[in-house]
């Protein structure tokens, strides 16, 4: 089966004043449908300007990015637009729910970017709140809510369009430990019903839930495997230093 | 997404911030309100002349003579004559003396307007006399000392019982032979039931002065033209140049009048219009600062597969819908505005003055003010819609 997600010799600069700034240097990985992987690093490695390609958010300044076979770096807005509404789901560090909106409404914003229609949407919003144990809640504004509720709201319009990719920075880096875990059982959960999930974290204990990790260190990649292997959590360089790349 | 789907998204946003929208729509309510009042006062003023003028007898022609310097002057008969050589064009004719100084009732002085007419203008005015009986030839010609008196003066100044009393036209005093049917209800002091008609030959002899007004009726309404002709290359004959003498038909005179009332309103109400401009500009200042703030919501709803469009639509619907909502209140302000001036208009004018912008200017107000917020919620919206997705989601 081909890549979900295909990156090839993937490279971003950035404009810097006078110089260039390479947040990417030629990174290549593939993740197969149904993987869930983390993406780790300290800060300023690379891990937002991967996440941006992946989200299709951003396009490679040099090398190909394929999601689903298709290749995103030839996209325009549009195009990316729909790629993003049709087979991607965010969940951000700040949840960023629509204040205005109330839980249901926020969920079917997706569905409502995709077309669907109305009767339909409020179906499918209400299927996903109640998957996150959030039904009877539906009529309550993000602000009534605690940060892990919020997030569990966001992981739920994240699920609602079918997408093929979940793709979750920090999910738990506004949150307590306790509610913390919560999110990442819920993730891990997803990953068992067969969902692909990419977690981006600076930090190695989240990152070890996931199956597999990519590190990365100044816009490459340093170490690509299964989570469970002890070199996954120590970075050649900084080998020997407690910590490695996080807390 | 759909228009139905921008449009209860705008409603969404509008009704979560009522103040800062009524704020916003100010330029527009007062923009709309001053265009309809305006509009609907010079409607009213355009009908309450036509109004007035048609009373006065739409098929009248006025001859006004000026004599200065001419070789020949131009007698009532002569003026007599020309008519009756005209019959297929002219029907009527009465010299019109028009007095001033005020009728002298009693002790008092009134407001009345005083007439000298021949005994054909209650056929030109289509007045009927109620009481007593009109002026006749003989009173014509004797210069008798006697007058008709409108319905008001009746009421007002005799109780209803003028026949046969006296009152004083400057300094002669007249006996009064005759009561006007009611022409206006409800007769005021000033209006066209508080006058009085005697002989022209008496006017004239009391003014000190030939006749040199006339007014002639035509046959035919529709022709116009060929009458005041007639009338024009008659008189032209008789004094040899056009330089003595003007004809003013009533119509043409309701024209000008109606032509004059309508350029001022449309210049007021185009002055009105600048703050419907002014309204748009505030539109759009607030429109901006509204995508400033929401700059994280445009990043999240790109995020979750907003196109350029979608954002687009949205801020030119809340925009649009906005203005257009101003324009309603401004339309509601405007008629109410527009019935408080129809009540101080009847106040001071002494008449009913129906103060009616139309629909069309209600329409033409709600659709302008709809077009201004799209037009003025472009750039903002332009802007939201150009918003970079990654920056936006990272804005605090
Ligand atoms: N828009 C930008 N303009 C210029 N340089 C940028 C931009 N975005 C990122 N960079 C640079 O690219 C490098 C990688 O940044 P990136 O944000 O991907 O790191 P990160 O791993 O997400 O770090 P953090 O954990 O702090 O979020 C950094 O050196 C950063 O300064
Ligand atoms: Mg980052």
């Amino acid at each position: 089966m081909a890549a979900l997600i295909a990156f090839q010799d993937v490279c971003k600069y950035y404009r810097m004043g006078d110089g260039t700034v390479t947040a990417a240097d030629h990174i290549s990985f593939a993740i197969t449908r149904g993987e869930f992987t983390a993406i780790v690093g300290s800060s300023g490695s690379g891990k937002s300007t991967c996440m941006n390609i992946i989200g299709c958010l951003d396009v490679p300044s040099a090398g190909t990015y394929r999601l689903n076979g298709r290749d995103v770096g030839q996209m325009n807005r549009n195009q990316l637009a729909e790629i993003r509404n049709e087979l991607l789901g965010f969940i951000f560090q700040q949840y960023n729910l629509l204040p205005k909106l109330n839980l249901l409404e926020n969920v079917e914003v997706p569905l409502m970017y995709a077309g669907v229609p109305r009767g339909e949407r409020r179906e499918r919003a209400r299927a996903a709140l109640e998957q996150l144990g959030l039904g009877d809640k539906w009529r309550h504004k993000p602000m009534e809510l605690s940060g892990g509720q919020q997030q569990r709201v966001s992981i739920a319009r994240a699920l609602v369009g079918k997408p093929s990719v979940i793709l979750a920075d920090e999910p738990t880096g506004a949150l307590d430990s306790r509610t913390g875990r919560e999110v990442l059982a819920i993730l891990q959960d997803l990953h068992a019903q067969g969902h692909t999930v990419v977690l981006i974290t600076h930090d190695n204990t989240i990152a070890v839930q996931a199956q597999r990790i990519i590190r990365l260190e100044d816009g490459r990649v340093v170490y690509d495997g299964p989570a469970s292997a002890p070199e996954a959590v120590v970075t050649p360089r900084a080998a020997g230093l407690p910590g490695g790349g996080g807390v | 997404m759909s228009i139905a789907e921008s449009l209860a998204l705008a409603l969404k946003n509008i009704v979560s911030s009522k103040v800062r929208t009524l704020l916003t729509m100010l330029g527009i309510i007062i923009g709309v309100a001053a265009v309809i009042v305006i509009v609907g006062l010079g409607n009213g003023l355009e009908n309450y002349v036509a109004g007035s003028f048609s009373s006065m007898g739409a098929n009248t022609l006025t001859v006004t003579v000026m004599p200065r310097g001419a070789t020949r002057t131009l007698e009532t008969e002569d003026m007599y004559a020309i008519v009756a050589e005209h019959p297929e064009e002219l029907a009527l004719c009465s010299p019109t003396v028009s007095l001033a100084g005020g009728v002298k009732i009693g002790a008092g002085t009134t407001s009345t307007s005083a007439a000298g007419v021949s005994e054909d203008y209650s056929s030109i005015y289509h007045s009927l006399v109620s009481q007593g009986r009109d002026l006749q030839y003989s009173d014509i010609a004797t210069r008798a000392k006697v007058c008709v008196v409108g319905a008001y003066v009746n009421q007002a100044y005799f109780g209803g019982n003028a026949v046969g009393q006296t009152l004083r036209v400057g300094g002669q005093a007249l006996t009064i032979v005759g009561v006007l049917e009611q022409q206006e209800s409800p007769m005021e002091e000033g209006g066209s039931d508080d006058c009085l008609y005697l002989p022209y030959s008496t006017a004239a002899r009391l003014g000190g002065s030939r006749v040199s007004s006339y007014v002639v009726t035509m046959v035919d309404e529709a022709r116009l033209e060929q009458s005041k002709q007639v009338l024009e290359s008659a008189l032209s004959g008789f004094f040899g140049s056009d330089d003595y003498y003007t004809i003013i038909s009533m119509s043409e005179l309701l024209d000008a009048m109606t032509g004059t009332i309508s350029l001022l309103v449309g210049v007021l109400a185009g002055i009105a219009a600048i703050s419907l401009v002014v309204g748009g500009i505030g539109i759009m200042n607030i429109m901006l600062v509204s995508v400033t703030e929401r700059t994280r919501e445009i990043g999240v709803r790109k995020s979750l597969g907003a196109k350029e469009r979608s954002i687009m639509a949205q801020f030119v619907m809340e925009a649009a819908v906005t203005s257009a909502l101003g324009g309603v209140i401004g339309i509601g302000l405007g008629y109410l505005l527009s019935a408080v001036a129809a009540t101080v208009a009847a106040r001071l004018m002494g008449e009913a003055l129906t103060v009616s912008p139309g629909l069309f200017a209600v329409l033409a107000a709600f659709g302008i003010s709809a077009g201004i917020g799209v037009l003025f919620g472009y750039l903002p919206a332009t802007k939201a819609a150009r918003l970079n997705p990654i920056d936006a989601l990272h804005y605090d």
